[in-house]
């Protein structure tokens, strides 16, 4: 995949999950301060669509974001080649999405 | 010049190919000595054999680049008494480039990026056709003013991590060469130029660390050069210009 498309990809991506990260924090303050139990915050996300929409788009933007990045990481210290490199992003990206899915689905399924 | 005789500097210099090793030389300090100085003194004085490559002397041809004390250096226009550190000196041929011999680097790998990035201006007019008038006072001239003065010392290239790392990228003053022409309205190689700054050895490389921009010895900043290539290839990815 081209430098430019990659780049591109990871910047668009950093700035959705600027607003996501944000939020995502505030939900940790408040659920922390509040003493919110494991079962409390179930009872909040079990069933909700917004919950779900939110945390899979998050889960989507990081994982482009990190696959990318892990892409550029593995190049430098690795040395792969582009075709190897390509298909590392790919599985590790994949990868992310499917553990992060699986937890989004976790605690939204009722 | 007045001459200490009694002061000496101690020397390393490096001896040898890719495989050698550091050779001590004590060598007389003078007032207002500069590195290069110090090389010259070692082979008329100590030993002929030592290879060094240097023209002008006064910082114009940026042939005479070494590593001194861990950094690249225009060996000309460096004074040992900025360098020095505890009274010695390590000198050593560029980094990041084969080593022909002892100090003499290998530029052809840096000169063969400038091409790989498309540092050759294409020119819009013929040689029949009248000159184009060009404001020095327009934004395009400015920003490839400020990029222009470079004397191709490798010094740059020397100092960029990224180039240790990744063998493929095109290095900094590539890069910035190829900007000044991004920004020259005269030229219309732009495509094929912005397309070579996206590519693997391209601009995406840079981790704007920055050792480029405080090592140049022209105070010139690649670093904003290759910021403002990733701005220009990302406007032309959006475009559908380049893939």
């Amino acid at each position: 995949m081209s430098a430019v498309r990659l780049y591109v990809w990871q910047r668009l991506t950093a700035l959705l999950m600027v607003p996501l990260i944000v939020v995502h924090l505030i939900v940790i303050i408040y659920a922390t301060n509040r003493g919110l139990s494991a079962a409390d915050i179930l009872d909040r996300t079990r069933g909700s669509v917004a919950w779900g929409l939110f945390y899979a788009l998050f889960v989507a933007a990081a994982s482009i974001h990190g696959a990318i990045g892990v892409r550029g990481v593995a190049r430098e210290w690795l040395g792969l080649r582009d075709t190897a490199l390509d298909r590392l992003m790919w599985i590790f990206g994949v990868v992310l999405v499917v553990l992060g899915l699986r937890a989004v689905y976790a605690v939204v399924a009722t | 010049m007045s001459t200490t005789a009694e002061a000496m500097i101690d020397v390393r210099v490096w001896r040898g190919g890719e495989e050698g090793e550091y050779q001590a030389f004590s060598v007389p300090r003078r007032d207002s000595q500069t590195v290069l100085d110090i090389v010259t003194w070692i082979q008329r004085h100590a030993d002929p054999t030592l290879a060094y490559r240097f023209a002008c002397r006064v910082g114009v041809c940026g042939s005479c680049a070494m590593t001194v004390n861990g950094r690249p250096r225009w060996t000309c226009r460096t004074h040992v008494s900025k360098v020095i550190e505890d009274g010695r000196l390590e000198i050593g041929p560029l980094a990041n480039l084969p080593v022909i011999r002892d100090l003499a680097a290998d530029m052809t790998p840096f000169f063969d990026k400038w091409q790989k990035a498309e540092g050759t201006f294409v020119p819009s007019r013929t040689r029949h056709e009248p000159l184009e008038t060009i404001s020095p006072d327009s934004a395009e001239r400015q920003a490839a003013d400020a990029a222009i003065e470079c004397i191709n010392c490798g010094v740059c290239y020397a100092a960029c991590d990224t180039v240790r790392w990744s063998p493929e990228y095109f290095g900094p003053a590539a890069l910035n060469r190829a900007w000044t022409l991004v920004n020259d309205v005269r030229d219309t190689g732009n495509l094929k130029r912005l397309a070579a700054a996206a590519s693997s050895g391209g601009c995406h490389n840079c981790h704007s660390h920055q050792s480029c921009e405080q090592l140049c010895p022209k105070g010139l900043n690649p670093t904003a050069s290759i910021a403002g290539l990733k701005r220009r290839t990302m406007q032309a990815y959006i475009r559908g210009e380049i893939s």
